[in-house]
């Protein structure tokens, strides 16, 4: 599962590793290994997935073995073990969402890039892929896009053709 | 409508800010709690109130916390469960956006009837704009003396922390939380020792659910016997509702105990009636793990009478004509629902979010889906149906967590009252692919029964 390996050096920026300290100190005195889910999620925010490499970073910043670092990652779904697209469209394909359209909106996303679910897009803006129930089912379809995972509930083809191109142009 | 404990001031601009919650009477039950009560005092009237665990499970939230093991010098843990990930389940969320400082007087409250001095709210990573209202609401709190050193003047000491989970349902369940939060894969702990022995750390633990904490903030406010006249019998108090799928106003409805089925459905002050005219053919009433009722056995009772939204109504009947609350999702599907799509979507799930620990679940959830996909996909056999029940049999009571119980159940209350649907799919393998079963005999009245002399 950690066949994907970084080709650039990881350097942890100050500002991340401010934030790595800054949860450690939740926690009691030797229970830091409490602070890993977070820490795992700002390296995927400044890293856009977490390699290999950072992850035996943020071992030794732990002080824990690499393993306790890949079996949690490996774990949770919201870790990519491999480069993403910038945006990567999490798409909600839980029942009750599907009772309203969800997996057209799926099909529809799967269209528009091009690409299947996983792959990222030729200009490396998009991936996407249907994720479990979360937690809005009443504002079906909904997607979401991290790091900040923004919401974007009630969806359409409509909406949707928006949402792309609005993130084209933020890009 | 009914009383609103939770909700009453949700549409006041601001009250996500500390000053107008404020404004509107919030932190008073802190003020009342600290100065005046003691620990123990606080503990009674939670038993008092009824007031039952709204994470899904029912337990009685003022019996849990008498549980909590109190050794010297050993910490005592306060843990939110803001995992939400129970499909069909929102309603955690929607507390958390808009009135963050319920929860947060909550933890306050109910850490210092615990005698916790650090308390963390455990939020799925995907409510990252929810763990920043959080953090925003703690450091408001914060500032107005409410956490920290010396709380109030009272002496007491309480840190608060928002910690995100890493996107698993299995971390809903508590002890799997527990391991999440240790920085660890969520697989379950078998129990015993629960969480009130050994929870965080090996350290006596109370896990409460989102809207359980923030509903101890009117019970202090109002007193647990005024609480427990709300409702019915032992449903006490008001719930939130997670409404979602073909109904006109999807969203999150506070209700007393005890509103019908029927009201909740089709009044106008919440889910509105079914969408686009349609009929309602059958709810999941508590989330996807409970039994799917068929809109006759949802609206009514076997024995003719209405069917109440309480955890003993919806469940009058057991597994043969009832239900559950669970949490509150509350899904509904109208004729032109595949009942058997929305069985093969759920296993699917299942199968995804099984930890993997146990055999029966790991395999027999796994095994549920591949049948249920072959039977949507019109592949399916005439045998397949008693297959899925006896698989359902094999996982249920025997796994470690109740995952393996939420699985088969939704499974197998879909073949005892839509077996006739599935068997469709078998016997028109094509026309099962372009057409729907439609409402068939499933919202027809009961059998009036008749008792025999
Ligand atoms: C598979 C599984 C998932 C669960 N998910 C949640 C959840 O998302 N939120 C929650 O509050 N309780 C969830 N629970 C129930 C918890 O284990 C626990 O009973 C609850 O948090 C206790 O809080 P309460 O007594 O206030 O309801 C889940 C249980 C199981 C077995
Ligand atoms: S029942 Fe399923 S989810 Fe629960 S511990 Fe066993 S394998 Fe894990
Ligand atoms: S099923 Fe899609 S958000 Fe719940």
């Amino acid at each position: 599962m950690l066949s994907v390996t970084e080709t650039r050096e990881i350097i942890f920026s100050a500002d991340l590793l401010n934030k790595m300290g800054e949860v450690v100190s939740h926690f009691p005195d030797g229970k830091q290994k409490s602070a890993l889910l977070p820490i795992l999620h700002d390296v995927q925010a400044e890293f856009g997935w977490v390699s290999p490499e950072a992850m035996d970073k943020v071992a030794d910043f732990l002080e824990i073995e690499p393993i306790e670092v890949y079996e949690v990652a490996t774990f949770y779904s919201m870790f990519f073990l491999r480069p993403q697209g910038k945006f990567v469209l999490e798409v909600c394909r839980t029942g009750p969402c599907c009772l309203v359209g969800a997996e057209k909106i799926i099909s529809y996303i799967g269209e528009k890039l091009g690409v299947k679910e996983g792959q990222v897009t030729a200009d490396g803006l998009f991936s996407y892929r249907g994720v479990e129930c979360l937690a809005a089912c009443g504002y079906a379809p909904v997607l979401q896009i991290g790091p900040e995972y923004t919401f974007y509930e009630n969806l359409t083809t409509e909406s949707v053709d928006q949402l792309i191109e609005e993130l084209k142009n933020k890009n | 409508m009914g009383r609103k404990l939770l909700l009453e001031h949700i549409n006041v601009p601001g009250i996500n800010t500390l000053k107008v919650y404020r404004e509107k009477g919030g932190y008073k039950a802190l003020e009342k709690a600290i100065k005046t009560m003691s620990s123990d005092d606080l503990v009674e009237e939670v038993k008092k109130s009824g007031l039952r665990g709204r994470g899904g499970a029912g337990f009685p939230t003022g019996m849990k916390w008498s549980f909590l093991a109190k050794p010297e010098g050993v910490a005592r843990y306060l843990v939110c469960n803001a995992d939400e990930s129970e499909p069909g389940t929102f309603k955690d969320r929607y507390l958390m956006t808009y009135i963050p400082h319920a929860l947060i007087e909550g933890m306050i409250v109910s850490s210092f009837a615990l005698g916790a001095n650090t308390s963390y709210i455990y939020v799925r990573g995907e409510m990252m704009p929810q763990i920043r209202i959080l953090e925003k609401a703690i450091a408001e709190a914060k500032e107005a003396g409410f956490l920290g050193k010396n709380i109030l003047g009272s002496g007491y000491d309480l840190e608060l922390y928002v910690q995100p989970g890493g996107g698993a349902y299995i971390c809903g369940e508590e002890t799997a939380l527990l391991e999440s939060l240790e920085g660890k894969r969520g697989n379950p702990r078998i129990k015993p020792p629960f969480p009130a022995i050994a929870g965080l750390y090996g350290c006596p633990t109370v896990v409460n659910n989102v809207e359980s904490i923030a509903a101890i903030v009117p019970i202090i406010n109002m007193g647990g016997d005024e609480y427990a006249k709300i409702g019915v019998g032992r449903s006490t108090g008001t719930k939130l509702i997670s409404a979602s799928g073909n109904i006109n106003k999807p969203g999150v409805y506070e209700i007393e105990l005890g509103l019908s089925v029927e009201d909740f459905i089709y009044s106008d002050d919440y889910c509105g009636g079914i969408a686009n005219g349609k009929r309602l053919k059958a709810v999941v009433a508590g989330g996807s793990s409970v039994p799917i009722l068929p809109a006759n056995l949802i609206l009514n009772l076997a024995n003719g009478e209405k069917r109440l939204m309480s955890y003993e109504s919806l469940s009058e009947g057991g597994f043969i004509t009832g239900t559950m609350l669970g949490s509150g999702g509350f899904v509904v599907l109208d004729e032109d629902q595949s009942v058997v799509r929305n069985t093969w979507n759920f296993a699917r799930f299942y199968s995804h979010e099984s930890c993997g620990q146990c055999s029966p679940c790991r395999e027999g959830t796994g095994w549920m889906e591949k049948v249920l996909h072959r039977l949507v996909n019109g592949k399916g056999k005439m045998s397949d149906m008693d297959l899925l029940v006896d698989v359902a049999k094999k996982i249920e009571g025997n796994t470690i967590c109740p995952l393996g119980d939420a699985a088969a159940w939704p499974v197998a209350s879909a073949i005892r009252h839509f077996r006739d649907e599935f068997e469709w799919y078998v016997n028109n393998p094509e026309l099962s692919q372009k057409q729907n079963y439609g409402l068939a005999h499933y919202a027809d009245p009961l059998p009036v029964l008749e008792t025999v002399e």
